[in-house]
């Protein structure tokens, strides 16, 4: 059994593949918590800004909305390019975990604020009328009453984005990003290691589903519905 | 006191101004409890957000207190708010907090009460409205009739010296409407706080309303003292909710009034005659005989009234008639 098992995976380095884990794991935090601290807010305002919203205008959500629509239309791949100079710009390389995260952020705060415009669309308007007939001024709406609503939503936007950004983490492996992606595409497609592309797919799925599964709790923990 | 001065609200639609509600000037009185009724889309939801400036009109002024409200900056119109509680027809709990928090939202949004204050006043409003049990439960594992006593409590919190309430009653079933009016009824005669209470339904009008103000098609076609508009009502708008509140079927009673034989009268006592043992007498001193078409006994607000159809048959029916407007009874000649 031992003997198959050292047959079978006989490419597959352990050291490597924690390491690139770790790399992955790190890459897909340190996105999200950007991601979430850069959309969050942004998707407070699309949707204050929004139509028949507490602080309407048509100009300034046109111009959010656009920019956030061009940066979820670029495939990430392409995303991930045309970030390169700004990414240097920004940290000193485009390499490695650390060169990662730009792109990554450019592709998940817009994701994330849209997903936040949405489950913020879906508190009952019934809840911001009886808040604003207490007085509140809008930053006591936003803070008391509309993202306490919209937790459990919010916490599954933040677990839909997670998930993402594990794929796009992956998918910078491509160009120098580090990670599990990067190890699948340098031995498992270029030197045509199957068993390293097997367990780091395998590692991929075990990840989104602990998320998913840590995501699923928590909307659950929060809702009072 | 509120006093509408041709006040109105009309909303913009693809370039054209829709009426909402017409030039209206109204009084309502402090301590009291007006109701507006009116069929949905008539603009009564309309007028009671007026109040509180939720919707701000297009025209007119509005005075609370001899307070031109609708000339307020931000800052005032957010104090202003705080002094006017308002309840819903689906509630509108935060059901991310516990019936507690909910109660003390308000207070803490306010920002000028102490921790204890808010602790001492929400308990004192969870007995007045009977849920000290349910404190620590969320709105999701309460009752409707439970949800909207939470409501009403959350609405005083801040001591408010109006209560506006939209469609309150609507989304209960029979039973815990009649608590929850009970205990709007209550909250009025105890705190002396004006309520103004729109509604589709007359009963809720006749069981807890002083003065009532009948809307339709965004103007208000009869107001005044429920009794009046409730007993003699004008407008065929308000016959229409008065029939359908006491769920009589016109055509079934033309019916029944053709074959009815003599003179139709209806009777209408109010207040103390209610209960005076008065057609025995009166159809042995004229003579008349005399058969119930229909009738009933019932209540509004606190004063008993009651509503006899008659047909007369032979006698004197000049002094019969005498007799009865004699003993306080308004008559009406029904055929």
């Amino acid at each position: 059994m031992e003997a198959l098992m050292e047959n079978l995976l006989s490419n597959v380095d352990w050291t490597e593949i924690g390491w690139a884990s770790w790399d992955t794991l790190v890459m897909v935090g340190m996105s999200l918590l950007f991601s979430v601290l850069i959309g969050l807010p942004v998707g407070v305002l699309l949707f204050l800004f929004g139509k028949r919203q507490l602080l309407e205008q048509p100009v300034a959500y046109a111009v959010l909305s656009f920019v956030v629509n061009v940066l979820r239309s670029v495939p990430f791949i392409i995303l991930l390019i045309v970030m390169i100079p700004f990414t240097v710009m920004l940290i000193g390389t485009s390499l490695g975990v650390a060169g990662a995260i730009p792109p990554l952020v450019a592709g998940g705060a817009p994701f994330f604020a849209r997903l936040v415009e949405t489950s913020l669309r879906e508190v009952d308007r019934g809840i911001i009328e009886a808040t604003q007939a207490m007085g509140a001024t809008v930053k006591q709406i936003v803070f008391g009453a509309l993202l306490p609503e919209a937790l459990p939503g919010i916490i599954a936007g933040i677990t839909v984005t997670a998930i993402t950004l594990v794929s796009y983490a992956a998918m910078s492996g491509v160009v120098g990003g580090g990670g599990l992606g990067d190890l699948a595409i340098r031995f498992g497609y270029q030197r045509f290691q199957t068993d390293v592309m097997v367990i780091t797919v395998a590692l991929l799925v075990i990840f989104v589903q602990l998320l998913q599964m840590a995501g699923d709790r928590l909307v659950l923990y929060f809702s009072r519905k | 006191m509120i006093v509408f001065d041709q006040v109105q609200k009309s909303y913009q639609v693809g370039g054209r101004a829709i009426p909402a509600l017409h030039p209206t000037s109204m009084t309502i009185d402090t301590g009291e409890v007006f109701g507006i009724v009116g069929h949905s889309g008539a603009g009564k939801s309309t007028l009671v957000r007026l109040i509180n400036l939720l919707e701000p009109p297009t025209g007119g002024r509005i005075l609370i207190d001899d307070e031109n409200i609708t000339g307020y900056n931000a800052s005032e119109l957010r104090a202003f708010r705080r002094k006017v509680g308002m309840i819903f027809q689906h509630f509108n709990l935060l059901s991310s907090k516990t019936v507690a928090d909910n109660i003390a939202f308000p207070m803490k949004l306010a920002g000028i009460y102490s921790r204890t204050e808010i602790r001492e006043r929400v308990d004192e409003l969870l007995k007045r409205v009977s849920l000290v049990d349910q404190a620590n439960k969320y709105p999701s594992q309460l009752s409707g009739g439970q949800k909207q006593r939470v409501g009403i409590a959350r609405a005083l919190a801040c001591r408010p010296t109006i209560l506006l309430c939209d469609e309150a009653t609507s989304a209960l079933d029979p039973q815990t409407t009649q608590s929850v009016l009970k205990l709007l009824a209550d909250i009025n005669r105890e705190l002396g706080l004006t309520i103004v209470l729109i509604t589709h339904e007359m009963d809720v009008v006749r069981r807890v309303c002083d003065r009532v103000a009948v809307m339709d098609a965004g103007e208000v076609v009869e107001m005044g003292a429920v009794s009046d508009v409730f007993l003699h009502p004008k407008h065929p708008t308000t016959r229409d909710f008065v029939f359908e509140s006491e769920s009589i079927d016109r055509e079934e009673m033309q019916q029944d009034l053709q074959h009815a034989k003599g003179r139709i009268l209806r009777l209408t006592f109010r207040g103390e005659s209610t209960y005076t043992p008065l057609l025995g007498s009166v159809a042995r001193e004229s003579g008349v005989d005399f058969s119930i078409l229909s009738g009933r006994i019932d209540h509004i607000k606190d004063t008993p009234y009651g509503q006899l159809t008659l047909s007369l048959v032979g006698g004197d029916l000049g002094a019969a008639m005498q007799a009865f407007e004699a003993a306080d009874v308004h008559v009406e000649v029904l055929r």
